[in-house]
Parts: structure tokens; C-alpha cells; sequence
């Protein structure tokens, strides 16, 4: 079962560098969300203050009536066996070989026997494609099978809320698919509470219900993937479109000039722009269905006067009619 | 003029919290390094005990200091009972050579010179393996994971140090003594029976304890030192490279600090033998 994520004005800084502020959002009970960003912005320091790794200096993330800010450090552990979190370059102990890593949670938190063990071991490397690499040392492997066996690792608690740092990067195309794919699956399966921090527009259209996105050191925005897919804010276009006309530069903010001069030379976003929202991904047939489809259909018709209009149009098509006049 | 329509509002800095004195940094370093050393005196006595990776520890430790540290206790007791050796005849106190070189080597430069080859052997390999474990994310993703770092890996590789630097001070004692008797009865013509009744004239059982005492003291400290060190690198390769360097030479430093410490107090409360 999922667990509920309520951050409140949240910010950060590194001495006297502002990373972001003022972050509010809510990661609701057992839905998928993803974080977008450009390089830099802080996805992986807000990722990090989520799981209590990093202090922020303002505001409160509440995890089942504890915020995580203040609470003590004992509390602090437990909140934290509530996580499974994979970090950017997959994190492994370079000490023990894949099987060991995977295994650590299970030997560290649980008194399962050894067979046990070795049974769930062997199905989480399943799912992530790495069957029979066990005996392998992480120095040993490519990137994307680190973030791979990084995967598993996270996954063997069951873990109510899953955090990703960009499960995408390091892998190719056909293995990105099979990762949106397995948390699609994995939430399905658990109902948890999935944030995925990526760059992979794919991702960010295909996977989530959720989508939020950080720039100019704060959140752009968050809200039903219907939002930001339809936004007509420049940054958010630009980044769904991975266009280099707009707001955002090379070192993360463009100045005005620059983005004057662009416009002034005529530059259009050509004819490749993307629009529309795409289908959302639906779990591999023979799966439960994902209990948070209800839930958040729920829930934004109850926000749904509060969305801008061309949200609110793809939400209400999107809909088939027993959802529509059922209520 | 008006600011274009999309431009984020501009925001002041905020204050920063406390107007920083100097030397404040270096306060609050070496705060977090007590903090560190009371967490691994708090954590030891946690269950479970990570034994393997304490045997594993102390394995490594030895391996990298043993031989370095018995090759260095030769010439060091060599040049102490050389020293000393001409030193007593020009003041004619030969037959204090014996019980002089000893008592320097077992109190002084034994346990010294273990500390010093463990922090910089051990202490160092320690602190570059802490340190890109830091930087791999590994330490997060341990205390993610619900599991105290500090429990897991920087208690036993303290105790560890501190295990190899009692072992270590005992090889160097007797290595160190036993070239100063060579130097002193072979080279310098000393005569044996001489060399040894001083000994036991002047020493007692006490200037072992002390020696030992220091070494464990010195195995802590530089196995904290090092801990620390390594978990809090500078960003990227480059910084572990400087926290390894810091931590040998703040190791050093803290050393010769306690060492004299230690030494004045065991001089003021252990009467000397037939005062
Ligand atoms: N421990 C730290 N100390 C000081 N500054 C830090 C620290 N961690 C991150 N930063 C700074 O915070 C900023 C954001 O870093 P972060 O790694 O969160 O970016 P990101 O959004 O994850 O980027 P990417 O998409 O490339 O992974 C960077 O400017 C970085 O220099
Ligand atoms: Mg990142």
C-alpha cells in the first residue's frame, strides 16, 4: 500500500547557493508522479531530502503524520524502511557482487532464511533482466546494469514509496521502455507510491499520472499529466518539445537578451513540436488493475474546476461516458 | 522601464543566518569530529557486532603496516642507542645506556612510530575507501537502506585500528629494543650484563601499561580521524584525494599534541622506579 508524500514550502540552499524554494506538492497515495528539470535544477538534492539525506532549510515533508524535517533521528530510520530509493549511478556496495547487494535489505531488516532469500533475490533480478549476473562485482558491469540491479535492490522491501533518479539515463531506448513498463507493473502490483526523476520526455508523457517540473530554483508546476502536457508555459514547452527556443539555455537560464534576439531572428519551434497527451501505459495484461486509476480519477474531477481550460478539455475526452455520467 | 512580462520576479539573498566569525569553520569541524568519535564509542556497544568485517579490517590494517613498521622500529632503536650510547660516556653513565634507550623506545617512539604507520598506512587507505564509498553514494544508499553507517563500517575498522596499534606497539617494542641492544653491546662494545640490570634497575611494569595505552589512544584517534575524513570528501575524485591527505596530516598533528599530553600526565602520576 502506498503512502502519501506532503511537501510544504520546502526549500534549499548550499551555503549561500539557492538550489530551489518554496516547493509545495503532494505526491498522492499510490500514484505515479515524475519530476522534471533541466541539468542542475536540484532533482536529485530534492530526491535526497526526501528520503532525510539532505536537511532543507525551510519547510516540512509530512509521511504518515511525521514530518520528516524534525523529527529524530530513530524516527527518521523508520520512515526510511519505508523507501526504496534507486540514486542516479545506481549506488551499489562495490564490495559485494549483484546477488549480495540485492540481498543486504533482506539480511539486514528481515529474519528470512537463506532460501528464503535466495527466492526473492532471484525473482527481483528476474524482473529487472539481470537473471544469472548474480556473481558479478559492480565494477564489472555496464552502467545501465547497475541502475538495473540499483532497481532491484530498492524494490526487495516492497517498499511503500519508490524514488527514481532517473531510471532512464545509461540505458537504451529498448530497455527504457521495459523499465517504464516494470514500475508501471510494480504499481500495479504494490500500489506504491512511485517519484521518477528523469529527462526522458517519453517517460514523462507515457508513465505518470503526475507531472512537476523545477526551474529557475523553484516548482514550475505539479499537477494530473494533463496539465503540464497541455501547458502553454514557455519552459514547459520548451523542455516536452527538447526545443532550444525559450527560456531555457545551455547553462540552465537563457538571459532576456538571448531570448529576444532568437525571437527577433525568427525562430519557430518547427514542425516537429509535440503536443497532445499520449495514452497513459496500462500494466502487462494478466496483472491486478492499478487501484490509483480510481483513485485519481477521483480526485481530479474534484480539483477539475481549479485546471486550465485546455487540461480540463483533455481530461473530460479522455473520459468515457459511464465516467462521465456515472456521477 | 517596465520588466518584460516573463521575467521571475527578482529575489534578495537571504541573510545569511549568523554573521560568520573566523575560525568559526574550524570550530564546527572539529565539533562534528567529537560528534563522530561519541557515535562510534556509542556504536560499539550496538548489536550486532560486525565481526567479519572487523577481522577483515584488522587483516588489512596489519598487512599494510607490518612490514614498514618493523623496518622503521630497527633504525629508530639503532639511532636512539647510538645517541644515547655516546651521549652516557661523555657524561660517563655508561651503564644507564641499557635502561635509558629502552624506556625512550617503549614509551616514546614505539608507540609513535605504530601511530604514525597506521594513520599512514592504514589510515589513509582507510579514509580513500570511506571517501569514494562516499562519493559512489554508497553511505546514502546504506542509510537509506535503514542501516547506521557509522555501526556498519566505521566501527569496526576503528576498533581495528585500534587492535593493529596495540599489536603493532608490542612488534615495534621488541624490535626496537633489540636493535638498540645490537647497536649498543655489538657496535658500541657495551657490555650486556650492564645494558640489562639498568634496565630493570630504572623500568617498571608501568611504562609498558603507558605505551600501550598510548597506542590504543592513537589507533582511536587516527581511526576517527580518518572516518571522518572520508565521510565528509570534497565533491568528486579530487576531494577525497585532499581528505585523504587532511586526515594523515590532521592525524599527525592531533598525535604529537596527545602524546605530550599523555606523556606529562603519566610523568606526574606514576613516581619513577627508586624515587
Ligand atoms: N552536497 C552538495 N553540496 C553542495 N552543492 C551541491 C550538493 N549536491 C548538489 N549540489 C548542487 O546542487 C545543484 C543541483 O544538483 P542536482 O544533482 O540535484 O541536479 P540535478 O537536477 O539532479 O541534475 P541532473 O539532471 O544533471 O542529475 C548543483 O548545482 C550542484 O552543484
Ligand atoms: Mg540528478
Amino acid at each position: 500500500m502506498g503512502v502519501e508524500v506532503a511537501v510544504e514550502g520546502l526549500g534549499k540552499s548550499f551555503g549561500r547557493q539557492r538550489i530551489w524554494q518554496d516547493v509545495t506538492l503532494t505526491l498522492p497515495v499510490g500514484e505515479i508522479s515524475v519530476l522534471l528539470g533541466p541539468s542542475g535544477t536540484g532533482k536529485s538534492v530534492f530526491l535526497k531530502c526526501l528520503v532525510g539525506l539532505l536537511k532543507p532549510n525551510s519547510g516540512s515533508i509530512t509521511i504518515n503524520g511525521t514530518d520528516l524535517v524534525r523529527c529524530s533521528e530513530h524516527k527518521l530510520y523508520d520512515i526510511r524502511k519505508l523507501f526504496g530509493v534507486l540514486f542516479q549511478d545506481g549506488a551499489l556496495f562495490g564490495s559485494m557482487n549483484l546477488y549480495d547487494n540485492v540481498a543486504f535489505p533482506l539480511r539486514e531488516h528481515t529474519r528470512k532464511s537463506e532460501t528464503e532469500i535466495r527466492r526473492i533475490v532471484t525473482e527481483k533480478m528476474d524482473m529487472v533482466g539481470l537473471a544469472g549476473e548474480g556473481t558479478k562485482l559492480p565494477g564489472e558491469i555496464s552502467g545501465g546494469m547497475r541502475k538495473r540491479a540499483g532497481l532491484a535492490r530498492a524494490l526487495v522491501l516492497d517498499p511503500g514509496i519508490i524514488l527514481v533518479d532517473e531510471p532512464d539515463s545509461g540505458l537504451d531506448p529498448v530497455r527504457t521502455a521495459y523499465i517504464s513498463q516494470l514500475l508501471v507493473d510494480l504499481n500495479a502490483q504494490i500500489d506504491a507510491t512511485i517519484l521518477i526523476v528523469t529527462h526522458n520526455i517519453n517517460v514523462a508523457r507515457t508513465v505518470p499520472d503526475n507531472i512537476g517540473m523545477l526551474f529557475r530554483r523553484e516548482l514550475v508546476m505539479f499537477g494530473p499529466r494533463e496539465v503540464l502536457l497541455t501547458s502553454e508555459e514557455p519552459a514547459v514547452k520548451q523542455f516536452i518539445n527538447g526545443s532550444r527556443i525559450g527560456p531555457i539555455g545551455m547553462s540552465e537560464e537563457k538571459d532576456e537578451a538571448t531570448m529576444a534576439a532568437e525571437l527577433a531572428a525568427g525562430f519557430d519551434l518547427g514542425a516537429d513540436e509535440i503536443t497532445g497527451v499520449p495514452p497513459q501505459l496500462e500494466p502487462t495484461p494478466g496483472l491486478p488493475e492499478r487501484q490509483a486509476v480510481r483513485r485519481r480519477k477521483d480526485r481530479v474531477m474534484r480539483i477539475l474546476h481549479t485546471l486550465p481550460p485546455a487540461a480540463r478539455t483533455t481530461i473530460l475526452s479522455s473520459l468515457d461516458p459511464t465516467d462521465r455520467f456515472g456521477r | 522601464m517596465s520588466q518584460p512580462p516573463n521575467q521571475p520576479p527578482t529575489r534578495v539573498l537571504p541573510p545569511p543566518a549568523r554573521k560568520p566569525f573566523p575560525g568559526m569553520a574550524a570550530l564546527r569541524e572539529t565539533g562534528r569530529l567529537y560528534a563522530l568519535a561519541l557515535e562510534v564509542v556509542r556504536c560499539t556497544f550496538k548489536r550486532p557486532f560486525q565481526f567479519r568485517e572487523f577481522i577483515g579490517q584488522f587483516w588489512f590494517i596489519a598487512s599494510v603496516s607490518l612490514l614498514p613498521a618493523a623496518l622503521v622500529a630497527i633504525p629508530f632503536g639503532a639511532v636512539i642507542a647510538l645517541h644515547l650510547g655516546s651521549l652516557t660516556t661523555q657524561i660517563g653513565a655508561q651503564s644507564f645506556t641499557g635502561a635509558a634507550s629502552v624506556l625512550a623506545i617503549i614509551q616514546q617512539a614505539s608507540p609513535v612510530v605504530t601511530a604514525l604507520l597506521i594513520a599512514g598506512a592504514g589510515g589513509s587507505a582507510m579514509c580513500a575507501d570511506l571517501g569514494s564509498r562516499t562519493i559512489r553514494e554508497e553511505i546514502d544508499a546504506m542509510e537509506v537502506l535503514g542501516v547506521n553507517p557509522v555501526q556498519r563500517l566505521v566501527v569496526p575498522r576503528v576498533l581495528a585500528a585500534m587492535g593493529v596499534a596495540a599489536f603493532l606497539n608490542g612488534l615495534v617494542s621488541v624490535v626496537g629494543v633489540l636493535g638498540g641492544y645490537f647497536f649498543n653491546v655489538i657496535m658500541q662494545g657495551g657490555t650486556p650484563g650492564a645494558y640489562l640490570a639498568s634496565f630493570s634497575a630504572l623500568a617498571q611494569l608501568p611504562d609498558l601499561w603507558i605505551s600501550e595505552i598510548k597506542a590504543v589512544i592513537f589507533g582511536f584517534v587516527a581511526g576517527v580521524v580518518a572516518a571522518y575524513r572520508g565521510l565528509n570528501p570534497g565533491r568528486g575524485p579530487k576531494g577525497v584525494g585532499d581528505a585523504v591527505n587532511q586526515s594523515v596530516v590532521i592525524t599527525f598533528l592531533l598525535l604529537f599534541l596527545l602524546n605530550l599530553i599523555l606523556t606529562t600526565l603519566y610523568l606526574q602520576v606514576v613516581p619513577p622506579k627508586g624515587a
